[in-house]
């Protein structure tokens, strides 16, 4: 689906040269759960921003969908980026617009005509849970439905791969599992190939498929969690008693 | 202080001066306001895309604008007034008259809102040019389905703080007679010592300003959804 072929990215600060990815190769299985995990720093938000070229590397290949894009004039380098949603832990939308104002964009863009946009709107506030929040400014959403928005606005374009930087780090821990279920939700039922990029140790066991470990603008480990089926994963929201003590606090009551 | 009968009084003596005063001022300001949304908008724009780190980073096109903006605006303006006479003839084929005065003060204006716009523009999160960017959008949608569209409200406060600058500037343009309000009140009140017709004409003015910063700010906070 996606490879990246020993792509390294360095930056020139005041007291040198920082390398923020060093020679990394790496391959995303498509319809997998990939995380990608390694401390503050260590390179993973570029290297996932290198897979849509947001970060154009300095050198190495980025074989997407059998393109390498880092060769593509930039015309066809948009076209491409439509094809790979990207969630961001800030979510960046747009404040001056409604939800379904924002998850239209990405249609305004392609050029999809006005009564075309409002099915394809509707459709994707439905599946991430937000179609009652239409025409409300995502100034008055919580954290959690503004990334619901962004979920949305990223699916709208029908992209193949969703792209998350840290999705659920600006969360507490009861909306973060919201923001998974969502995630693996449409792993699983749409067959997008998600790359998840996070910190957090608990993202990756929740939902990934597969983990590469970045350190140092390394990639220092990768393996594939055990296999997951949406069988052995809780569906209902936990209470706080719950993830703070495990099962064991629900049996007390 | 002053006597408020008596202001009146004068005000309405003079009305029929002070109105056609008062369409010189909305002329040059008008033309000015024109201008700054026509060619400031764009030029701020510009400032903005070819500053470091920008989508359109060029230190040679950033420091030419740069230079415009700058020197522009560093001109005492009535100097630039005079120094602009044989531009404004070559334009409007005069240099004297409401049009003609236009003409620097257009220039000023384009000036004054370029900065406004640039630093509207940069109060954007770049976050949100990174989110536009992984879409697939091209650097002109970028800067008006995105840029434009979060920082709305600053641009036209900027506008609004913009036109009040504007209306000062015009005072001065009774030395190429281009008339309008400030000048009115200069040789019809301060003069002839009309004290009080030269406060009512102040008093004007404050009301005019009142009503531009107020309208301003009522836009501003409507489209603010932030």
């Amino acid at each position: 689906m996606i490879s990246l072929h020993e792509v390294s990215k360095s930056y020139s600060s005041g007291e040198g040269i920082f390398k923020a990815v060093e020679s990394v190769s790496l391959t995303i299985r498509e319809g997998s759960i990939h995380g990608i995990i390694g401390p503050s720093g260590a390179g993973k938000s570029t290297l996932l921003r290198m897979m849509n070229v947001l970060e154009p590397p300095d050198s190495g290949k980025v074989i997407v969908g059998g393109q390498d894009l880092t060769r593509l004039p930039e015309s066809q380098l948009r076209v491409a980026r439509r094809s790979m949603g990207m969630v961001f832990q800030q979510f960046h939308l747009l404040h001056n617009r409604t939800v379904s104002g924002n998850v239209a964009v990405p249609l305004e863009l392609a050029g999809m005509s006005k009564r075309q946009r409002k099915e394809r709107v509707e459709e994707c506030l439905q599946f991430v849970g937000l179609q009652d929040k239409a025409k409300q400014y995502p100034a008055r959403l919580s954290g959690g439905q503004k990334q619901r928005v962004a979920i949305a606005r990223a699916l709208a374009h029908r992209p193949a791969v969703l792209l998350c930087d840290e999705p659920t780090s600006s969360l507490d821990s009861v909306t973060t599992g919201e923001i998974l279920n969502v995630l693996r939700h449409i792993n699983e039922t749409l067959g997008v190939t998600v790359v998840i990029v996070t910190h957090e140790m608990d993202v990756v066991k929740e939902i990934c498929h597969e983990v590469s470990v970045v350190e140092q603008g390394r990639l220092t480990d990768g393996f594939a969690l055990e296999e997951r089926t949406a069988r052995n994963v809780p569906r209902h929201k936990p209470s706080y008693r719950e993830l703070l003590l495990g099962k064991a606090g629900v049996s007390d009551v | 202080m002053f006597d408020f009968s008596l202001m009146l009084e004068k005000f309405m003596d003079f009305r029929i001066q002070i109105a056609e005063a008062v369409g010189e001022t909305f002329l040059m300001v008008g033309i000015s306001v024109m201008a700054a949304i026509l060619l400031g908008l764009p030029l701020g724009t510009m400032l903005y895309l070819t500053a470091k780190g920008q989508l359109r980073e060029n230190a040679t096109w950033s420091m030419i604008l740069n230079g415009f903006v700058n020197i522009v605006r560093s001109f005492p303006f009535l100097l630039l007034v005079v120094f602009m006479i044989p531009f404004t003839r070559f334009l409007v084929g005069t240099a004297i008259g409401t049009i003609a005065a236009s003409v620097p003060l257009a220039i000023v204006s384009i000036a004054i809102y370029a900065r406004q716009v640039e630093q509207s523009l940069f109060e954007v999160p770049r976050g949100v040019v990174e989110a536009a960017q992984s879409m697939g959008a091209s650097k002109l949608k970028i800067v008006y389905k995105f840029l434009y569209v979060e920082a709305r409200s600053g641009l036209v406060l900027g506008l609004t703080t913009s036109t009040i600058s504007f209306i000062s500037y015009s005072t001065v343009m009774g030395v190429v007679g281009g008339g309008g309000v400030g000048d009115f009140a200069i040789r019809y009140g301060y003069q002839r010592f009309e004290t009080e017709l030269m406060a009512a004409v102040i008093v004007l003015m404050i009301v005019l300003v009142q009503l531009i910063q107020f309208t301003g700010s009522l836009i501003s906070r409507w489209l603010d959804k932030r």
